[in-house]
């Protein structure tokens, strides 16, 4: 196995030296994963402690397609955005096709259920615990809203980073709907993919090494703010 | 409290006509009809199950009667509850009590100042920046009246405030008790404890299975109460 412990000591050299396309690769797929993990926040937080705190008709059912979403397949949430963007789609007067934003886009798609269904799970319970004092103090339905955000703050921020972490580790949805164009829309998934089947393993392997470690980064950082707020906040 | 004796704003009278409450097909109070007037002690009694909880939640607004109903002559008054398990927000002690503040509406600019003397008034001030969470049951429970206190309440409804307390904390909840009707604030309180329903009311309120069995003035009902399951209740009698 030469040819593969060559690939990982110069995939390191690529890392270690801030290889260029490497570096490019890295910052645009962080862009893009950290633009749609924002997006779908400010929308999927104040949407899902609603459905934590109203009852109305339908309720259930977006209930269960939130869940349902929950696992929906890169490449169906890229080819439905891709439809939506293309030229003869409702949206394609916008020319957003094979740019950065389409792949926001999808991203948004694809966590924002995440997002929103987990964050309904956490305020029903904290508002379980919470409600007959907010009734107490005369506490309005919308003004819970960011008062139970906050006091799930620390939950929630783990719900939001299990939504980056799958928005930066997908592959099928940006490349339908970015394309992979190299300096424009590559990222380290799509490059990962490319790179491995042109034999180019150093920096498919130093891609890989990269995505690992953020990963892993950011599951230490979740743990830590789980563990410290524990600790602190009872 | 029996020997106050100065001026207060009166209070609106509270009317239970035929209130009950069913849930799943089962009969957990009784229709209960029940006036509570004047600026009083009120203590809530009877056994684990006999319905308290559910008689202060009714007047306080936070179920509504299956059957019947429960309103304030004159209009309801500014109303607090403190809880037997106190409901305390993540945050820090003094955030805790600027939050119910901010909800009634004060200014911003006065809010801290109002808390911070509202923690002193309650033996809390060197815990106002610690999680409220964290604090121990019976600092939690001070908390939860430093926050009713700030409310100013007219009428002011503890569930069982004192159930899981030890001695010294149960006299500071009492303490606290006092100084609020003190302030003319009509208390309405429920317990089991017949030792401190002796210390604390004007008049008893006994409840039993989900019925009413007794309203009367404190010396009445400790001295010569009319009923005798009153009668069995206050000699112990009367199994949990």
């Amino acid at each position: 196995m030469t040819a593969s412990d060559n690939a990982f000591s110069t995939a390191l050299a690529l890392i270690l030296g801030l290889d260029d396309t490497l570096l490019g690769i890295v910052s645009l797929s962080l862009q893009v994963s950290l633009t749609a993990v924002l997006l779908a926040a400010l929308v999927a937080l104040p949407l899902g402690a609603a459905l934590a705190l109203w009852r109305f008709p339908g309720r259930s059912a977006i209930i269960v397609v939130l869940n349902a979403f929950m696992g929906l397949p890169p490449v169906v949430a890229g080819l439905t955005v891709y439809l939506l963007l293309s030229r003869a789609g409702p949206l394609g007067q916008f020319g957003l096709l094979f740019t950065p934003s389409a792949m926001v886009v999808a991203q948004v798609l694809l966590i924002l259920p995440i997002i929103a269904a987990l964050t309904r799970q956490q305020v029903e319970e904290l508002h379980g615990e919470y409600r007959e004092q907010l009734q107490s103090l005369g506490v309005s339905r919308l003004r819970r809203i960011p008062t139970l955000l906050w006091d799930a703050r620390f939950g929630l921020l783990t719900v939001i980073l299990a939504g980056f972490g799958r928005a930066s580790a997908e592959v099928g949805a940006v490349m339908i709907v970015g394309g992979n164009i190299d300096g424009v829309t590559r990222v380290m998934t799509t490059a990962i993919v490319l790179e491995t089947s042109k034999g180019n393993l150093p920096l498919a392997l130093g891609l890989g090494l990269v995505l690992l470690a953020l990963v892993t980064l950011i599951n230490a950082g979740a743990y830590l703010v789980g563990e410290t707020a524990r600790r602190r906040l009872g | 409290m029996n020997d106050m004796s100065h001026q207060v704003p009166t209070v609106a009278t509270l009317h239970f006509e035929g209130a009950s409450v069913v849930h799943r097909g089962q009969v957990l109070l009784r229709p209960l009809t029940l006036s509570l007037s004047d600026e009083r002690c009120t203590l809530v009694m009877g056994p684990n199950g006999a319905g308290k909880s559910l008689l202060l939640r009714l007047a306080h607004g936070l179920l509504t009667p299956s059957a019947g109903r429960v309103h304030w002559q004159g209009g309801a008054p500014r109303q607090a509850m403190v809880f037997q398990r106190p409901v305390l927000l993540k945050r820090s002690a003094l955030d805790n009590l600027t939050y119910a503040l901010a909800v009634n509406g004060t200014p911003w600019q006065s809010r801290k100042n109002l808390a911070r003397k509202a923690l002193e008034h309650f033996g809390l001030a060197h815990l106002e920046k610690r999680p409220a969470r964290v604090l121990s049951g019976g600092e939690q429970q001070r908390l939860a009246l430093a926050r009713a206190w700030l409310l100013d309440p007219e009428v002011l409804f503890l569930d069982e405030p004192t159930a899981a307390l030890d001695p010294a904390s149960i006299r500071a909840v009492e303490e606290a008790v006092r100084d609020f009707h003190r302030r003319g604030t009509r208390i309405v309180m429920t317990t089991h404890d017949l030792h401190q329903a002796r210390r604390l009311a004007d008049d008893v309120v006994l409840l039993h299975e989900g019925s009413l069995v007794e309203h009367s003035a404190a010396a009445t009902f400790f001295t010569t109460p009319s009923s005798p399951t009153a009668r069995a209740f206050i000699e112990g009698e009367l199994v949990w």
